[in-house]
């Protein structure tokens, strides 16, 4: 009898053996993705789009990475270590990585890395970061250290570069075309066929350093037309995509999805806001902006645009950064407290005529956003009703891309401005929110100026310590929620799909393609067998 | 004839200059800069980094230089690199050039071969029951917006039916395939992008065969072939159809740069690294030197196309012809 009770308990721990070597993390098959755009180029430094930037980052390394929580670790660095006060930084490279075509990767690399993106002739958008740098040494063969003009936080992260092989590239014109369709990196991935707007092809790199990974190729298939996109998911002719908000909820709420996709709802990396043109008398006292804070309801309209997939926006900072705190409570939804704070102002109904008005002035003003993007104006669209029932009038104004940059936002010419920031990783938002940023075409445009919070971006940025930058930072948090420069609105969700044969995929906060070489598709189920290597 | 060709194209230099100048001058006066420089809104973008970046494209100089840079390239038959990927521009368009052209001709030759016998046949029976259901088939194809059409042509052959692919022009695994697997997996591909490019085209020129012919029934000699006793099919196919097909043959003429334009949306849809798209996400991103480079090919294929035109013409109506000599 003791024994036969224990059988089931073998049994259970003999299946759950069986199943996890019944299927040894096989290698083979491709992971095709549906890519809106091509990638412009393959040379890492000019690189400036997404759709290259992705491709890039197969291919190459930096010498830092963030890890799945966000954090800084080393990629082709081993370790560093800040020395001088924080004046420098010492990189300890890995001793055994090799670039694609074998020749092995040494400081020198990094050495000309730095030159080329100090280089004035070179068209590359990343030298702001590296101009810093007062001097490059090489210590050893695997050593380098860099020394900033004053401290310098983000410059770690700016070591996310990637690496570009000096023995292939020394003597050569980086501008050209024709090395950024032969990139050579130390990536997990070579390139191995690029048709331009048809696909890109990558193959395994057999030797990655850190191990070999076990998807044969990662196709980016080329596909401008989102719903084409959607409809090929159907087919299984790509393997993975971005979904809207309708499609996650509603389109793919299929018998055959449910079948075939994983659908992910990971925390989004950006937030949508509307700024206010501070030099607008309209707009001065912060009473003001406080007011149109509360008379605005954040929740619905994340119930409307985004169908429920966002949170309300607390302050400049991704809620799963190191960065960002909880304690700064966005403000709730209530009209009296707005009707009290614009009264208190002076705008008051004084004629009945539904409108708040002062000194004969109907309080009005013109919402500003960009042509092709249907949330910016479902979300404006509700602000202006909002506003309507506390006796705001507001107008709204859709621009072309092209336009609405060189025109308006560089000009400064709008009342207010309904836009987004992508979030980087590296926190340190400097030129958004520094009172001297505000040249034309630089990006404190709506005027921002506060010499508190001025002080505290400077102070993060010249201490590596993370408990010291993320006090200056919470701090920064508070007081720009308490300013209101930006009305905060939400941070949407980044939604997505991938096909259920995929295993090993992991969500985190950094979503889900940081592990990627750890991905494997099960022999039986795998699709595309020809592209065996 | 000859110095007449050769005078007509004479008189084409100072046309295209005319263009491309007044083409220069709307490209730059739009707002907007070239994408590289500065359209990202990336805080890590210095504005320090997009002067230099400015500098270095060359567009810091007064608009008359550039126009004057660029003239100087065009004549020695460069059309310069483009500002996105600083590939040059000839490259870009000669890579995306088969692919349209092949979808055009085809089309094209489609659309020929079912609009004509449409417009033949309803104008031998002006308004019979063949006439009218024809001429509202050709409209309802002409109105229906192309995106839509094929989208839903989409879903029901290639998800529903499952008997085509859906987008892209080959499959993945096509280098694998021998050469009659690659002929069918290329038509297999092109199958819907050539039926949604051809079914508002029918309309056109089968209304345009219809009325002509109508007109040259109507003729004198027309009467006077029927009084001969000649058969009916050699008096409609010998004598009238010969007279009625010029104005057909005006339309194609002008229809030749449309060869080498392509539609934005169904290259979209149907992910065609087609030149429709090429032109357009070159105008979106203001990338001054490819824009450039599609006027001037457009300026000329329509004077070629006028030219080519005018020369039928003559060749096909002795009238002209004589009178030119």
């Amino acid at each position: 009898m003791s024994h036969l009770k224990k059988l089931p308990m073998i049994m259970v721990a003999f299946l759950f053996l069986s199943s996890v070597c019944a299927y040894p993390q096989d290698h083979g098959d491709a992971f095709v993705s549906g890519s809106i755009s091509d990638a412009r180029t393959l040379m890492p430094l000019l690189a400036s789009d997404s759709a290259s930037a992705d491709a890039c980052g197969m291919i190459f390394n930096g010498l830092v990475k963030f890890d799945k929580d966000l954090n800084l670790t080393g990629d082709l660095a081993q370790s560093w270590e800040i020395k001088d006060d924080g004046l420098a930084i010492v990189f300890h490279l890995k001793k055994d990585v090799r670039w694609h075509d074998g020749a092995p990767f040494t400081a020198d690399d990094v050495a000309f890395t730095y030159s080329k993106l100090i280089d004035p002739d070179l068209r590359t958008p990343y030298s702001g970061d590296f101009e810093r740098v007062r001097s490059f040494e090489i210590l050893d063969e695997h050593t380098v250290k860099i020394t900033y003009k004053e401290p310098f936080a983000p410059g770690l992260a700016s070591w996310g570069m990637a690496i570009i092989p000096k023995h292939l590239l020394a003597k050569k014109d980086l501008n050209l075309s024709e090395l950024s369709r032969n990139p050579v990196g130390t990536g997990p991935y070579k390139l191995k066929k690029w048709s331009s707007q048809e696909e890109i092809e990558l193959s395994v790199n057999r030797a990655y350093f850190e191990k070999k990974p076990f998807i044969s190729r990662y196709i980016y298939r080329i596909i401008p037309d989102e719903s084409t996109i959607f409809l090929e998911m159907q087919i299984q002719g790509v393997d993975s995509s971005a979904l809207t908000p309708l499609q996650y909820k509603r389109q793919t709420d299929t018998s055959f999805f449910k079948t075939h996709y994983h659908k992910f709802n990971l925390p989004g990396m950006g937030y949508t806001y509307l700024g206010y043109n501070l030099a607008n008398p309209k707009f001065k006292d912060k009473r003001i902006r406080q007011a149109l804070n509360y008379a605005v309801n954040k929740d619905e309209l994340i119930k409307m645009v985004l169908l429920g997939y966002g949170k309300v926006a607390d302050g400049p900072f991704a809620p799963q950064s190191w960065a960002h705190t909880s304690e700064v409570k966005p403000a709730s939804f209530n009209r009296e407290i707005a009707k009290e704070l614009l009264k208190q102002c002076g705008w008051k109904d004084t004629n009945n005529d539904g409108w708040l008005d002062k000194e004969g002035q109907i309080f009005e003003f013109t919402i500003l956003t960009n042509q092709g993007n249907e949330e910016r104006v479902k979300t404006a669209e509700i602000i202006q009703k909002r506003l309507k029932d506390i006796g705001i009038r507001v107008k709204i104004k859709v621009v072309e891309w092209n336009v609405f940059l060189t025109e308006f936002i560089g000009k400064r010419n709008f009342e207010t401005v309904l836009l987004g920031w992508s979030l980087p990783r590296e926190p340190d938002n400097y030129d958004i929110w520094h009172s001297s940023k505000t040249k034309e075409g630089e990006f404190n445009f709506i005027g921002y100026k506060n010499e508190e919070v001025d002080r505290l971006l400077t102070e993060a940025r010249k201490t590596f310590d993370q408990e010291k930058r993320k006090h200056c930072y919470n701090k920064i948090q508070e007081l720009l929620y308490e300013d209101q420069p930006y009305m905060f609105l939400y941070v949407p969700d980044s939604l997505s799909a991938v096909n259920k044969r995929f295993r090993g995929i992991q969500p985190a906060p950094a979503g889900i393609g940081y592990n990627f070489i750890d991905w494997w598709v099960p022999k039986p189920e795998q699709k595309y067998r020809m592209l065996e290597n | 004839m000859l110095t007449y060709i050769f005078r007509r194209l004479l008189a084409m230099i100072p046309l295209v200059l005319g263009i491309s100048l007044m083409s220069f001058a709307i490209i730059h006066l739009a707002p907007g800069r070239p994408s590289n420089v500065d359209q990202s809104l990336n805080p890590k973008i210095s504005l320090e980094t997009r002067m230099r970046l400015e500098k270095l494209y060359g567009l810091d100089k007064p608009i008359h230089l550039q126009y004057l840079n660029w003239l100087k390239m065009m004549a020695r038959f460069e059309f310069g690199k483009s500002f996105s990927d600083n590939r040059p521009v000839s490259e870009k368009i000669m890579e995306r050039i088969p692919i349209t052209l092949t979808i055009n001709i085809i089309s094209m030759i489609f659309i020929l071969i079912i609009a004509i016998p449409i417009g033949i046949k309803s104008a031998l029976n002006p308004g019979s029951l063949f006439d009218k259901s024809m001429a509202i088939a050709v409209f309802i194809g002409f109105c229906l917006p192309g995106f839509w059409i094929a989208l839903l042509l989409m879903n029901l052959f290639c998800i529903q039916l499952g008997w085509l692919p859906l987008s892209g022009i080959k499959s993945l695994d096509f280098e694998y395939l021998s050469f009659w697997q690659k002929a069918i997996d290329l038509s297999r591909h092109l199958v819907l992008p050539i039926f949604v490019s051809s079914i508002a085209g029918l309309a056109g020129i089968s209304r345009y065969m219809r009325s002509s012919m109508i007109e040259a029934l109507s003729q004198p000699f027309i009467c006077t072939a029927r009084a001969k006793g000649l058969p009916e099919s050699t008096v409609v196919y010998k004598h009238a159809l010969r007279n009625a097909i010029l104005p057909i043959v005006t339309i194609l003429g002008l229809s030749i740069p449309g060869l080498l334009g392509g539609s934005v949306i169904f290259e979209s849809v149907f992910a065609i690294p087609g030149l429709g798209r090429l032109f357009y996400e070159a105008v979106m991103s203001r990338d001054y030197p490819l824009i450039m480079a599609e006027v001037v090919l457009t300026a000329g294929l329509t004077m070629l196309g006028n030219l080519i035109a005018d020369i039928s013409y003559a060749y096909a109506d002795p009238r002209i012809r004589f009178r030119k000599q």
